[in-house]
C-alpha cells in the first residue's frame, strides 16, 4: 500500500503476514468452542453492521433503525512465528448470511466443517458450499457426550461426503483433538497443491 | 497545535459523544488508502505521529494498540467498533503514514507448499 511503499522495505518487514483457516457448520455445533480450544487468545468478536440499503448509500444518518443488521464474527489466533500469524473465523451461523463465507474462505487455506451428529442436515450447506469452490475442507464430528456413536464410515455415508474428503471424529473443547483435525485441514491443502503440481 | 485547528474546542472538549458512523464523521467507505484492508491485514503504528491534534480518540486507541501488529479483525474487537468503522479509521491512519500495512501483493496468496509447511510446524507445536 502507499505507506508501505513510501515507508521503504525495512518496515514493512515489521508486519507479519497472515493466513486464516475457517470453521463452519450450523448454529450451536461449536465452532467458537473449537476456536477457543487451540486459540492463544480468548475467542474475540468483532462485528459488522449492514444496511438493507447496501453499501452505495454513503449517508447512514439515521441507520440505529430497523434497516441495520449486525453480523457477529468470532475469531481466534496462532502466532506461528514473528511473520506468520494464522487466524480461525468461525462462520455466522445463520443462513441468511451465507454472503459473509465468500470473504471469510477468500485467500483461507482451508477449512473445517463441524457437524453436530444430532443435526446432521446442518452441515449440509457447508459442505456444498465448499465443494463448489473448490476449498480443500475437512469434515469433523464433534462427539457429544450425550449424542450418538457413530463411526466415521457411517457418518461419512450419512453426510454422503465423497472419499478424497477427510472426515474425522472430534472433540471440540479438547485442544489436542482440535489441533490434529487442523493438522489434517493443512495436509489436505497441502496434498492438493502437490496433486495440481 | 489544537488550538489553530478550527475545530480544536470541539474535539478536545467535546470528546467521541457519537454513534459508531458519526465517529467517521457518516463515513462508511475507508480513503483509497485502506482499500485493500481485509479482515486479517496486518496493521502496525510506526512511530510516533508529530501532529495528534487532529486525530480522534479512537485513531490515537488504535495507534496504542498497534504498537504490536495485530490484524484489522483485532483492532475492531479491542476497539469494540464494527468493522467498516475501523477500516475507515484504519484509512485515516495509513494516509497519514502513522500506521503501515502489510503489502497485499507480497501476502500468502496462492498458498505455495513452503508456507503451509511453516503453518503445519506452527500448529503441531502449540
Amino acid at each position: 500500500m502507499v505507506s508501505v511503499q513510501s515507508e521503504g522495505r525495512r518496515e514493512e518487514l515489521l508486519v507479519p503476514s497472515s493466513v486464516k483457516i475457517v470453521v463452519a457448520g450450523g448454529f450451536g455445533v461449536g465452532k467458537t468452542t473449537m476456536v477457543g480450544a487451540v486459540s492463544e487468545i480468548t475467542p474475540l468478536r468483532t462485528e459488522e453492521l449492514l444496511t438493507e440499503a447496501g453499501e452505495e448509500i454513503d449517508d447512514l444518518a439515521g441507520v440505529e433503525g430497523k434497516n441495520t443488521t449486525t453480523v457477529a464474527l468470532d475469531f481466534g489466533r496462532i502466532t506461528i512465528n514473528p511473520e506468520l500469524v494464522l487466524y480461525l473465523f468461525g462462520t455466522p451461523g445463520q443462513d441468511r448470511f451465507w454472503f459473509m463465507w465468500d470473504e471469510l474462505a477468500y485467500g483461507s487455506i482451508g477449512a473445517v466443517v463441524l457437524v453436530d451428529t444430532r443435526r446432521l442436515d446442518a452441515g449440509f450447506g457447508a459442505i456444498d458450499f465448499f465443494e463448489r469452490r473448490g476449498i480443500p475442507f475437512v469434515v469433523a464430528v464433534n462427539c457429544f457426550d450425550d449424542g450418538h456413536t457413530y463411526t466415521a464410515d457411517e457418518m461419512r455415508q450419512a453426510l454422503d461426503v465423497a472419499d478424497a474428503v477427510p472426515l474425522v471424529l472430534c472433540d471440540a473443547r479438547d485442544r489436542e483433538s482440535c489441533k490434529s483435525v487442523l493438522v489434517r485441514v493443512i495436509e489436505h491443502a497441502m496434498n492438493r497443491l502437490d496433486v495440481m503440481a | 497545535m489544537s488550538q489553530h485547528s478550527p475545530d480544536w474546542w470541539y474535539d478536545e472538549a467535546a470528546g467521541p459523544l457519537v454513534r459508531p458512523y458519526a465517529m467517521v464523521s457518516g463515513r462508511t467507505r475507508p480513503k483509497p488508502a485502506g482499500d485493500e484492508l481485509t479482515l486479517t491485514t496486518q496493521v502496525r503504528a510506526i512511530r510516533t505521529s508529530s501532529d495528534q491534534g487532529s486525530l480522534l480518540v479512537e485513531h490515537l486507541e488504535i495507534i496504542k494498540l498497534c504498537r504490536k501488529p495485530l490484524s484489522v479483525a483485532e483492532v475492531a474487537a479491542y476497539l469494540n467498533a464494527p468493522l467498516v468503522v475501523v477500516k475507515v479509521l484504519l484509512s485515516d491512519l495509513i494516509q497519514r503514514g502513522d500506521v503501515i500495512t502489510r503489502d497485499p501483493s507480497r501476502m500468502a496468496v496462492p498458498m505455495d507448499l513452503n508456507l503451509l509447511q511453516k503453518v503445519l510446524d506452527g500448529v503441531r507445536a502449540i
